[in-house]
């Protein structure tokens, strides 16, 4: 009878430690420095606007043109003044309140809405910075690396010779698909008969991995015109560069699709191999297949780092994009048809990013169940 | 002549012992049910009858025809003997008709219509037939399993291995993939069985193997075997599963 009045007691004990730990949070020094921190970024945000703005205008650059980035920078900075507002505001409130439930979310309100804020603070000193870094010692860094005007007038000829890289990373992408996929099959040949492909194979993965691209591309792009062979010495340069290439990624993609061969499961096999298919149909119609999906993200992430690599071509005398735009700045001593050159990369790089997502989100909706 | 005859089978991983000079025959039409501890050689037993383990020592003959050793057309050998997994193992890329006509047409030649009927056929039989066009991740357990049982089917296997296909599935769905088993066994399928379900050896089996350290410790006809178990080991196995209330 004791015994069990004694642990009733104890529960109510529980009880209570675990409403005690419940009390309010109101995050008030949080929500305090947040106001300070908002305060003190807007008043720089609107300054740095003022002041570069001005500065854009004596330059010459149209008064629309320089309010509209100094417009949306000052409001977005008011933005975040709101926010911390709000969060300081709900802070109080929560302190404030006699119900504690409609505190405790009061109070969480206010969490959120300060680490919102500070996040916002943080990116808006982040984009004054980097207007300043373009503005300072007389806009020296705009000027050599964003001249419109020059930008404008080299344009065309840039991307006309990007069509040279395109070709250069689409033919090459296709060899190396292909050429990958055979070296990864030969390194994962089974058994005695499978070990001098096997070490041919691995021979090449570390040879051309070890290599730079850079010196791979040299060697070709140079040395098969010296060597008189038929065919082979005379390419042009835009082939020789095809060629290095593929030679290059070929290694690296072939470790790829060697982890996704190695990453079926082997009970995948097991099916396999006891219905009666043969090691070669085994690898085709089932564990190639189950690869292949499961490396789709590394595979795409080497293509993009191949369509940048395209840009090496040009130390073999390629009139690639990065070539002409370079004989643009040597003739103007500025660098800005460079400019136009990345941002050509990153504008053909980004949808494929996304693209890679999309590929991974439908294939996880297919098949959840994996090997 | 016994369709299959295992004869002094040694496999080793390692210094692992885990079947020691194991001897068994199979009878052609014959249904063996292999039962044991978890970890006795049940699974490595199946898979080294079709040679996915290797085995040490001894040798395995099918028809007096000699299939260890170096030598055996392994791709020919499988052909002729099914085996279903405790994991289904489905392709999952594949739908559940491509599943079923992958080996008839690939490794037999068979025109993909023909196999594409004979699946139906399968399907049909086992009440799956519209579920032809999903893939094995949209279905339960019970429907993967029974898909497994018509892959293997689809080759008209001489020798059936069933490795504890039941053991992965919720209870309610072991009913349908046992009564694909018990059909088989009526129409005379030659069939080894490693289960963990007492009740249905008992009924479907003509004989029970006890596996005891890698060897046959203890067989016979199902009522001799679960009625009046001889061997000390074969009761306490057989105790233990009725304080588990498995039989
Ligand atoms: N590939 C392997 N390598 C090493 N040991 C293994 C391997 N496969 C199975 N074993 C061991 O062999 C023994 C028998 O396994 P298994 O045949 O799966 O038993 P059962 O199917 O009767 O539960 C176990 O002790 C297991 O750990
Ligand atoms: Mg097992």
């Amino acid at each position: 009878m004791a015994g069990s009045s004694s642990e009733l007691h104890s529960e109510t004990g529980r009880a209570a430690t675990w409403r005690a730990r419940g009390t309010t949070q109101t995050h008030g020094l949080r929500t305090t420095l947040t106001l300070v921190v908002a305060i003190f970024c807007f008043f720089l945000v609107a300054v740095s606007a003022q002041h570069i703005g001005s500065y854009a205008v004596e330059q010459g650059v149209s008064k629309v043109a320089a309010l509209i980035p100094g417009g949306i920078a000052a409001v977005a900075a008011g933005y975040v003044l709101l926010l911390a507002i709000r969060a300081a505001m709900k802070s109080a409130a929560a302190r404030r309140h006699a119900d504690v439930y409609e505190a405790r979310a009061l109070g969480a309100e206010a969490s959120l809405a300060s680490w919102k804020a500070l996040s916002w603070s943080g990116a808006l000193l982040v984009v004054t910075a980097g207007a300043w870094f373009m503005a300072v010692n007389d806009a020296a860094v705009s000027r050599t690396f964003f001249d419109l005007e020059l930008i404008q007038s080299s344009a065309g000829k840039v991307i006309w010779a990007f069509g040279t890289n395109v070709t250069i990373f689409a033919v090459s992408a296709v060899l190396i698909l292909v050429w990958s996929l055979l070296i990864a099959i030969a390194r994962t040949l089974p058994g005695e008969a499978g070990r001098p492909l096997r070490y041919l194979a691995t021979a090449y993965g570390d040879l051309f991995r070890g290599l730079p691209a850079i010196i791979t591309i040299y060697l070709i792009g140079f040395g098969l015109p010296l060597t008189n062979l038929p065919i082979l010495s005379d390419l042009g340069s835009t082939s020789y560069a095809i060629i290095a290439l593929t030679l290059t990624y070929g290694a690296y993609t072939s470790e790829v699709y060697r982890a996704g061969i190695e990453g079926v499961h082997h009970s995948q096999v097991a099916a396999a191999r006891s219905l009666g298919l043969s090691h070669t149909k085994t690898m085709r119609y089932v564990v190639v297949p189950l690869a292949v999906r499961n490396i789709i993200p590394p595979l795409m992430n080497n293509c993009i780092s191949l369509q940048k690599d395209t840009a090496l071509v040009a130390i073999i005398g390629t009139i690639d994009a990065f070539n002409q735009s370079k004989i643009i700045a040597a003739n103007n001593f500025n660098l800005s048809a460079v400019t136009t050159v990345a941002i050509l990369f990153i504008v053909i790089t980004i949808p494929q990013a996304r693209l890679v997502d999309k590929l991974i989100d439908r294939d996880r909706k297919r098949m959840r169940a994996g090997g | 002549m016994s369709l299959l005859e295992i004869n002094g089978v040694t496999k080793h991983y390692g210094v692992l012992e885990v079947i020691s000079n194991l001897t068994l025959n199979v009878d052609e039409h014959e249904v063996v049910c292999l039962i044991g501890p978890s970890g006795c050689g049940k699974s490595t037993l199946l898979r080294c009858i079709n040679r996915l383990e290797e085995i040490s020592s001894g040798e395995i003959r099918i028809h007096g025809d000699r299939i260890t050793g170096p030598g055996v057309d392994l791709d020919r050998l499988r052909r002729d003997i099914g085996i279903v997994f405790q994991g289904y193992n489905l392709f999952p890329h594949m739908t559940v008709l491509e599943n079923t006509i992958l080996a008839p047409t690939k490794v037999l030649g068979m025109g993909k219509r023909e196999a594409s009927e004979k699946a139906m056929a399968f399907l049909e039989r086992i009440g799956l037939a519209h579920k032809a066009n999903e893939y094995p991740d949209r279905m339960s357990g019970g429907q993967q399993q029974r898909v497994a049982i018509v892959r293997a089917l689809m080759m008209d296997p001489m020798l059936l291995l069933l490795d504890e296909i039941t053991s992965a599935l919720d209870p309610e769905l072991v009913s349908e993939v046992l009564d694909i088993v018990r059909d088989l066994a009526a129409r005379g399928m030659t069939m080894i069985l490693a289960t963990h379900e007492m009740g249905f050896a008992r009924e479907v089996a003509n004989r029970i193997c006890f596996l005891q350290s890698g060897q046959v410790y203890e067989q016979g006809p199902p009522a001799e075997l679960f009625g009046n178990p001889k061997g000390e080991r074969t009761q306490a196995f057989l105790r233990s599963l009725k304080k588990a209330g498995r039989i």
